[in-house]
């Protein structure tokens, strides 16, 4: 028994799903009170449909120890799950039982506040995670060390670059000890070399003996950070096991239930529309992936339905593609096809518009769509569809993860130090002759 | 992977037989106050930084704490008292009117604060756990110092005028909590109402204007009449005002019916506004 460090049994969290807005107002709340009795009557037939379960008959256990990765798609109940055991927010069924103090890390810089000085805020932060005035003092320069912000402690961190404000934040939670930490994947913002750090870190929390519960969508850092892994699926435990079935579950899982790649418009907006509207999209890959995740550089097709309820407007189609962080990739547009600009006949009109080649690197991508009618905006839908791109062995470069946000070929060569030209020039007219003899190769068959 | 600093070398895990158990929330919980006792530190630091930051990027600063109540004075001493000539028990009209308006912006700037302070932290309710109770706790122990700071001027005031505090004065302090926990048990009410009902953001300068009309800042209470007396004192902020003057300007007799029923009225306010914070205390993530 005392090696347990967290028992959950039948958790359960419901939310209540339908009001406009989270909170209400006085007078809705009000005039609720003198018509309670047969509003409650009325609500309770039709909040079945409103209510909405986060999370539903939830047991698992973790021991001391332990590092048990959190995984499911989004709106699996993971964020939820981690925020009822860091006390955030409370819990509708069920008991939980926690031995030993927790630190929880939903996000980096809680508290930061921009006109205090490093050092003040180093301070505040740590109190706000839990530690002592004694503790923070203890390990402040530590904390300062780490950061690499020395310089600027005494300096408000309004006037930081994000890096260092991030660096800073990240130190003061990575000086916690809590016996169990409890970490969401926010912590996996930032450069290439900060995440590495932050998972540094969460390595050598692992092997410190903590117990640690960790979400992620990162499957590659929870196969080798953690011991076990959680897997949620629309609220409910789906797999409970090592951390590599756990990550095969999870891609498996994918594969069935994925929506993405859809996108179809609330149908009575389109009804009473006078204005094209957007009505359905879906983006596939040749030659027969519909389910939203591709291999990289598979030929993107993208077929999007407009509803033009009069010839007045014909809709030119802009089509964004954006990365997980919010950075357009590209720009597909319709303005790009000059015969397309022909005013057409009322009705659903479909634009289809295929990439042959683009070899986005592996991860999650957003899509925004939007008609404009000469340069003006007339729809824009965020967050229209979504895709995964997966691995895969494209370019001949075996899969190799090499960071940035786009692949391409690439032609290597080495030049020994022995041969007597100064080497950047030779590499230099190597390099453009291949690539001439290349526009020659492709160029061939249109001149014939 | 370039790490510059090496990661610190984290110590072995502390033992403590800290047992948490949570479930879900029945009915009315009491208060955990040796909770609150371990977080003292954070409401310190919140406190503390709420002081920091309030005149940070202001040209006036500090002297804000001055400035406006000693605007209020002046207009309220023209109008009020030179043309509307309002009684002032027999004291200048200016340090009467003075010595009520710091413990009437104290308590209304206190309660503005609370109020509105559980939505201006909506992020941390959101990312960490620590009793919610700390959050207006702060924004009420943070409007001290401008108190501190406009009373030197009060002090001054009274030299000029010749009015020399007796024992009385000793009390002070008294009143001056007594003030802070009136305006932290409306707080309460109205921080927890806030989250859920915005409402609230409309209703505070609204609340606050009519409450100084029915507090006695720029009348005394005797103008209220005897059989209303006891009623009037329900408003915590007139036994406060009342208390206020009895210390420093040495009116006759202690008005101790009125303070006391202003007492009981602000006990019964924080006592339930204690409990209803701590009722809604779980929602404030899911809703604010």
């Amino acid at each position: 028994m005392s090696d347990l460090a967290i028992r959950v049994e039948n958790l359960g969290k419901r939310y209540q799903l339908g009001q406009r807005d989270p909170y209400k107002t006085l007078r809705e709340s009000l005039s609720g009170i003198w018509q309670a009795p047969l509003r409650r009557l009325q609500n309770r037939a039709a909040s079945e449909e409103s209510l909405f379960w986060a999370l539903r008959d939830v047991s698992f256990e973790v021991k001391r120890g332990e590092v048990v990765g959190i995984i499911g798609r989004n709106g699996a109940g993971k964020s939820t799950l981690l925020k009822i055991l860091s006390r955030i927010t409370g819990l509708t069924t069920g008991r939980i039982e926690i031995h030993g103090r927790v630190g929880s890390l939903l996000e980096v810089g809680t508290g930061f506040h921009p006109e205090l000085t490093g050092r003040e805020n180093i301070f505040m932060n740590g109190a706000i995670l839990g530690m002592r005035r004694a503790e923070v003092k203890r390990k402040f320069d530590e904390i300062v060390a780490f950061s690499e912000v020395e310089k600027f402690i005494d300096t408000p961190v309004k006037h930081y670059s994000s890096g260092m404000y991030t660096r800073l934040a990240f130190s003061v939670a990575a000086h916690m000890e809590p016996e169990i930490l409890i970490v969401d994947e926010v912590l996996a913002v930032g450069d290439m070399a900060f995440q590495q750090k932050c998972l540094g870190k969460m390595n050598e929390v692992a092997h410190a003996g903590r117990t640690v519960l960790f979400v992620s969508h990162n499957m590659a850092a929870v196969e080798t950070l953690c011991s076990r892994a959680i897997l949620l699926n629309q609220g409910l435990v789906e797999f409970d096991g090592s951390q590599t079935d756990g990550v095969r579950h999870y891609y498996d899982a994918g594969q069935e239930t994925s929506v993405e790649g859809v996108y179809i418009a609330d149908e009575a907006s389109l009804r009473n529309a006078r204005a094209p509207r957007i009505a359905k999209a879906t983006v596939t890959a040749e030659p027969d992936y519909k389910n939203g995740q591709f291999p990289i550089g598979a030929p993107l097709v993208f077929e999007v339905q407009c509803a033009c309820p009069n010839e007045s407007v014909m809709p030119s189609l802009g089509i964004a593609i954006e990365n997980k962080r919010g950075v357009r990739i590209v720009t597909l547009h319709s303005k790009c096809a000059p015969h397309l600009l022909a005013r057409s006949a009322p009705g659903m009109v479909s634009f289809v518009c295929r990439v042959p080649k683009l070899a986005l690197a592996p991860g999650q991508y957003v899509v925004k769509l939007g008609w404009d009618d000469d340069g003006e905006v007339g729809e824009l839908v965020e967050n229209a569809l979504t895709f995964t791109v997966l691995p895969s062995d494209y370019f001949g470069n075996s899969g190799k993860r090499v960071g940035g946000v786009v692949l391409c070929e690439q032609e290597w060569r080495m030049v020994p130090p022995s041969e007597s030209l100064p080497a950047s020039d030779r590499a230099d007219r190597e390099v453009r002759r291949e690539g001439a003899e290349n526009e020659y190769v492709e160029m061939a068959p249109r001149r014939a | 992977m370039s790490l510059k600093t090496p990661p610190p070398a984290l110590e072995a895990p502390i033992k403590s037989d800290v047992v948490t158990i949570l479930e879900p929330a029945r009915g009315w919980q009491p208060i955990n106050f040796a909770e609150l006792w371990h977080y003292s530190e954070l409401l310190w630091f919140m406190a503390l930084r709420d002081i920091q930051v309030r005149y940070k990027q202001t040209v006036l600063g500090l002297a804000w704490a001055i400035i406006q109540p000693v605007c209020t004075m002046l207009v309220f001493s023209i109008f009020f008292g030179k043309f509307g000539k309002i009684p002032s028990d027999g004291l200048p009209y200016p340090v009467f009117v003075f010595c009520a308006l710091l413990p009437w912006q104290l308590f209304a700037n206190t309660m503005g604060q609370a109020g509105s302070s559980l939505v201006t932290n909506a992020n941390l309710l959101k990312k960490v756990y620590f009793p919610r109770l700390i959050i207006p706790l702060a924004a009420a122990l943070s409007g001290v110092v401008d108190f501190a700071v406009a009373f030197v001027v009060l002090l001054a005031m009274m030299l000029c005028y010749g009015i020399v505090p007796g024992w009385a004065a000793l009390t002070v302090p008294l009143f001056l909590l007594f003030a802070v926990t009136a305006a932290l048990s409306v707080g309460l009410w109205l921080s927890a109402l806030n989250v859920q009902y915005r409402d609230v953001r409309y209703a505070i300068p609204f609340l606050t204007q009519i409450w100084l009309f029915v507090t006695p800042v720029a009348y005394p209470s005797s103008m209220v009449p005897d059989k209303w007396r006891l009623l009037y004192a329900l408003n915590p902020m007139a036994g406060v005002v009342e208390g206020f003057r009895w210390a420093l300007l040495g009116k006759a007799a202690p008005p101790v019916g009125v303070m006391l029923v202003s007492f009981v009225a602000t006990l019964v306010l924080l006592i339930g506004g204690l409990f209803y914070f701590r009722r809604m205390e779980d929602t404030f993530a899911d809703v604010a």
